[in-house]
């Protein structure tokens, strides 16, 4: 160990102070630091430290993503290889293949993501001269974790530098942020290039060829409404409810919670699996890197939105049974046949509940909402982000309880965004120091009602 | 109407090194300094030179923009130098001290019957008056006011740092007198925040609390905060409870015994020595402690979480009741950073297994990583029990926005407040030089 360090601190001559390349010591300082913790003492304030800093805290933060990146990397590879091949289930391609084959998926993005992104970090940090932050190192592998996997190189590239320049940098670098960096990746790469970023075909490698589905469950729920009711022949919302699932559509029919929990459905690299992402939860929560208040908060905004739709969607599913039951129309017609249903002359609030005994997303439960699409990862590993999120206690709840609750608000409402927690999170950002003003006021104004009691007690006296 | 304080929030470090429950005389210190630094915002006017002779109690300079405060000799000798640093600021006056001190007779004084102005005017002459701090601001308290209300914290959380309780208990006579004299500065009342079943608790002329919870409960700003919180342009005086005792010493003989025992603390005095010492304000680290290495041992006057490091011959801070040796910590450590690791080190995160460990920690001056941006939040709430936003209030110090700190709470804390803020935020924030300097804008701004 002391000859590295010998040879360390010899390679770091040139980087002194008041040497040659000077300047460039954040960049030589951030690979030394990485080594050793350095030898700095307290020269001011407390004389002793706790042994936690940022990097520990950013490794944490990375500790608990690896189940989920893993086990990306086996899905991504397991979903292609098992279409490809022709094969029953995800479950029959050999674990190895599967791994491989995602690994070499993956890994390109990640090594683009990070090279890309710590590259502008590096030359901001020189520029600035500051020390090199450590917020990327989970950044950079956040990003190609919320991607689809066959997004081009270049693409993620150019997401990767928006969200440093513009998402970060621009406000001032680590710390300053308004929005979720990673988040912020995704959000540019979802409007500028939306074929690459949306739609049925891209959740699988190659997933635009014949031979491969590349759709998710909750692509196939948007678009195919109405299969539920056909297939499940439900005569009640419960019903609606649990056939939905099972058969959303030809090619995701062996699916069922189990599935969806344990994450073996096509999506974004590592966003699939809940229980991955339960891991990583409990990881942050126990090591106090991430807010369990947000993580909870999120969860319960989330079902309470799912309960608040489900409820709407079982009363319109009465109403379809009733108009099935008493023969006015048949469920073929209801699907298929528009001028059926327009010759009902549905008026008002029944038209209404047609439409959302139609809606598989209004009937989807709510607790299956928590754990399909990029709704947990979303609030277990983008909402808890300590700078973009509210920073008092109080504002952690609320701003937990709205991201989830929008997050399911605008995947039901809105189709054309399936993933609805990430704009959730990225509107909650913006709200989050508006959150925080309000809580905040609270304790000022209790302080100025104490000064006013004192003033007016001291008159009277 | 006593109160009780149970503080909930905070962190007792648990470290290796306390001083033994046992008082033994000190030696002599042969040069004794008074240090104007030590009295924050003061700019001292000398009224003595170099080589003058001195008596105890007698004065050496006085404040340049409160001329009443006085700062006087504790020993009798000659001043033998005054040292400056830079732009002629006065850093230290010695004092080569006599054999036996000879002192400024003030004559005694009853507080209870005497005058109140007669009792202020007393303490100011004797040089006593910088022994009693104004909050807001955390300075020596102007000769003009009148306080809202005067606390004395006998309670002592900081780590390492010498018992007030044990110094005072043998001291109780001069303490109640000390109390006494203060009770008559103030139309409101003296409160003294004690630790359970301590025999502080039976004090008169003054409203005694019972203080429990962890670091910082024993911070005065804290019982302040819980019993009666500073609002704008009301002032709060706080004092040592030591320092009550010299107030009161000084009513009941007449002269001003500056007597300090001080706690010599940390792993890096022998075992024998870790005891407590009776000493004179001003005593040199030398006659406490001899041949200290400072590249290797930090010698802290006071606490490890607020104290001032010291030169080998320096003395002690005027307020300060410990003084402490641990060990510098300029080493490198192989991926220190590795969660999980590096246990020993007491921690509140959870990246730490310390918890696990229990028992007592040795503990160095390494800063255990580099500053960085703010990142992290929520764990300076942990360990500041107050109804204030710690990192809210922090950053408006930072940016100066005088109105800002002002809603947040900046009358009601102190720098000390802040010193575990210090000591477990992640990006390494010198939370206390931020807080200080937030209270100096104010000073310069608000007044």
């Amino acid at each position: 160990m002391k000859w590295v360090r010998n040879r360390l601190d010899q390679l770091r001559k040139p980087f002194e102070p008041g040497e040659k390349y000077e300047k460039f010591a954040p960049a030589i300082n951030a690979f030394d630091t990485f080594l050793f913790t350095p030898n700095h003492t307290t020269k001011k304030g407390a004389h002793i430290r706790d042994v936690v800093d940022l990097k520990r805290t950013m490794i944490t933060v990375v500790l608990a993503l690896v189940p989920a990146l893993l086990f990306g990397m086996w899905n991504n590879g397991a979903q292609y290889l098992y279409q490809e091949r022709g094969l029953a289930s995800v479950f029959d391609v050999p674990f190895w293949d599967a791994f491989l084959e995602g690994a070499i998926l993956v890994l390109p993005l990640i090594v683009v993501s990070y090279v890309v992104g710590l590259t502008i970090e590096f030359i901001f940090a020189i520029y600035r001269g500051h020390e090199v932050n450590e917020g990327y190192l989970v950044t950079g592998l956040l990003i190609p974790m919320i991607f689809p996997v066959d997004i081009p190189l270049w693409m993620l590239a150019l997401s990767v530098a928006f969200a440093v320049l513009i998402g970060k940098e621009a406000f001032g670098g680590t710390g300053m942020n308004i929005l979720n960096p990673a988040l912020t990746a995704r959000a540019f790469a979802f409007f500028a290039y939306p074929l690459y970023m949306s739609g049925n075909a891209i959740w699988v490698h190659n997933g635009s060829t014949d031979a491969v589905s590349g759709e998710t469950i909750l692509g196939s729920l948007a678009s195919n409404r109405f299969d539920g009711v056909v297939s499940g022949g439900a005569s009640d919302a419960v019903a609606f409810a649990s056939s939905s699932v099972t058969e959303v559509s030809s090619t995701l029919s062996s699916l069922n919670f189990s599935d969806m929990f344990m994450g073996f459905i096509p999506g974004s690299v590592s966003e699939t699996s809940a229980l991955c992402i339960a891991i990583g939860a409990l990881i942050l929560i126990a090591t106090k890197v991430g807010s369990w208040r947000i993580i909870i908060g999120g969860l319960a905004g989330g079902a309470a939105m799912g309960l608040i739709f489900n409820y709407f969607g079982g009363l319109g599913g009465e109403y379809v049974s009733e108009l099935v039951n008493s023969g006015q129309i048949t469920l073929e017609q209801i699907k298929n046949d528009a001028g059926a249903v327009a010759a009902l002359e549905l008026g008002g609030w029944d038209a209404t509940l047609l439409e959302l005994g139609k809606n598989q997303l209004f009937n989807f439960p709510f607790w299956q909402h928590l754990v399909v699409g990029g709704f947990a990862f979303g609030i277990v590993f983008m909402a808890t982000d300590p700078v973009s999120a509210a920073q008092t206690l109080k504002g952690k709840w609320i701003y937990g309880i709205l991201a989830g609750f929008f997050g399911i608000m605008i995947r039901v409402f809105n189709p054309a965004y399936p993933e609805g927690i990430m704009l959730a999170i990225l509107l909650l950002n913006v709200f989050a120091p508006t959150i925080d003003h309000y809580v905040i006021q609270g304790n000022v104004n209790k302080r100025k009602k104490r000064l006013k009691k004192a003033k007016t007690q001291l008159q009277a006296a | 109407m006593s109160k009780d304080i149970r503080v909930k929030k905070g962190l007792n470090l648990k470290l290796k090194g306390e001083a033994d429950k046992s008082i033994v005389d000190a030696p002599r210190s042969s040069i004794y300094a008074i240090k104007p630094l030590d009295f924050h915002a003061v700019v001292p006017k000398m009224v003595l030179k170099e080589g003058a002779r001195v008596k105890a109690g007698e004065v050496i300079f006085y404040s340049k923009y409160d001329e009443p405060v006085k700062f006087v000799a504790p020993v009798s000798g000659t001043i033998s130098e005054i040292l400056r640093g830079a732009k002629r600021r006065i850093l230290e006056v010695r004092i080569m001290a006599d054999a036996v001190d000879e002192f400024v007779e003030f004559g005694k004084m009853d507080p209870m019957t005497a005058d109140p102005a007669a009792v202020k005017t007393r303490i100011l002459e004797s040089g006593c008056w910088p022994f009693i701090i104004q909050r807001p601001y955390d300075i020596v308290a102007s000769a003009e006011d009148a306080p809202k209300s005067i606390f004395i914290s006998a309670y002592t959380t900081a780590p390492l740092a010498g018992d007030v309780d044990f110094i005072v208990s043998g001291k109780m006579e001069a303490f109640q007198a000390g109390v006494n004299a203060l009770s008559r500065l103030t139309d409101g009342k003296v409160h003294v925040g004690v630790g359970k079943k301590s025999a502080l608790g039976s004090i008169n002329n003054a409203e005694v609390h019972t203080v429990s919870g962890p670091h910082p409960a024993g911070n005065v700003g804290i019982q302040v905060h819980h019993v009666d919180p500073i609002n704008f342009g009301e002032k709060v005086w706080v004092l040592g409870a030591e320092d009550v005792a010299i107030i009161g010493n000084l009513f009941l003989t007449g002269q001003f015994k500056a007597e300090r025992i001080v706690a010599l603390a940390g792993t890096e005095v022998a075992d024998a020595d870790r005891k407590y010492y009776r000493t004179i304000i001003g005593a040199n680290v030398t006659s406490l402690v001899k041949n200290v290495n400072t590249t290797e041992t930090r010698i802290i006057s006071g606490d490890v979480l607020t104290g001032d490091k010291l030169a080998s011959d320096q003395a002690l801070n005027f307020y300060h009741n410990t003084l402490t040796l641990i060990p510098e910590g300029n080493e490198y450590a192989l991926l220190g950073w590795l969660p999980f690791t590096r246990n020993n080190i007491p921690s509140i995160s959870g990246t730490s297994l310390s918890w696990m460990k229990g028992g007592k920690s040795k503990v160095d001056t390494n800063l255990n990583g580099e500053e960085r941006a703010l990142v992290v939040t929520g764990e300076m709430e942990e360990v500041l029990p107050m109804d204030i936003y710690p990192m809210q209030l922090i950053k408006a110090c930072m940016t100066g926005d005088i109105e800002k700190m002002e809603n947040l709470g900046i009358y009601e804390v102190a720098p000390e407040d802040f010193a575990l803020v210090d000591y477990i935020n992640t990006s390494k924030l010198e939370a206390q030089e931020i807080i200080r300097l937030g209270l100096d804008l104010m000073i310069t701004e608000v007044g």
